[in-house]
């Protein structure tokens, strides 16, 4: 069971704060495709990934990052901070 | 060093003066405020802030911690606010210390630019008419590589 949080633009077109999902997801990318097909705000959300960054674990990373071990997963676009 | 994050106002000069009676050795300290910018065509009602709980604290010590490791600094100080700000309120401040100002300025200027994409806050402006999310700047990423 992995942990996947939304914040952001990312949150309110998803609808969601955050969920917990069953997956076989070995990447990022591989939970972004399975996302994708649940429905079409998902595949809304995540049609232009340029627009968004990831993090596992609470580190910054790639979407090819492995999600073996990985607790939880966030998606949220670029920060815009101090 | 202090890391807050928190939703309560908080006062510059109290910091500011805060921050420096903790100091020894230093002969300089530059300190950077950001505030709620009124907006050129509509009125701002507020701006809000969302953080990533937990990630934040730990994304700010990383960035501190690679300005100490940098910089032969004294000290760092980083408040940053989230949830409702309201026009000229504080947003965040840095502080940082060093024997001499250049290792200050600089150390200011690259926890600045860091915080500024590397830590997870996004703001949104609410005007009364619109609410729309603050869009990163490519500049705030140009700005990553001098460092």
């Amino acid at each position: 069971m992995i942990k996947i949080l939304y914040f952001a633009w990312v949150r309110e077109r998803i609808g969601e704060a955050s969920e917990s999902l069953e997956t076989e997801a070995k990447t990022v990318a591989e939970l972004i495709a399975e996302l994708r097909k649940k429905e079409t705000r998902y595949d809304m959300a995540f049609s232009d990934l340029s627009a968004l960054h990831v993090a596992v674990d609470q580190n910054l990373t790639d979407f090819d990052h492995p999600l073996a071990d990985a607790k939880e997963v966030a998606f949220f676009p670029p920060m815009t901070g101090g | 060093m202090k890391i807050s994050v928190q939703t309560e106002h908080f006062d510059i000069g109290a910091e500011t003066n805060a921050f420096i009676k903790l100091q020894n050795g230093v002969g300089a300290v530059v300190t950077f405020s950001g505030i709620v910018r009124e907006l050129d065509d509509s009125p701002m009602t507020f701006m809000e802030i969302e953080h990533y709980p937990g990630m934040t604290e730990k994304a700010i010590r990383g960035i501190v911690n690679n300005a100490v490791k940098r910089w032969s600094l004294g000290d760092a100080c980083v408040i940053h606010r989230y949830g409702r700000l309201y026009v000229r309120e504080p947003i965040m401040m840095v502080a940082t210390s060093a024997p001499h100002r250049l290792d200050a300025f600089e150390a200011a200027e690259f926890l600045m630019d860091y915080l500024k994409s590397r830590a997870p806050f996004w703001k949104k402006e609410v005007t009364q008419k619109h609410a729309s999310w603050v869009a990163a700047k490519d500049r705030d990423e140009d700005a990553l590589r001098r460092w």
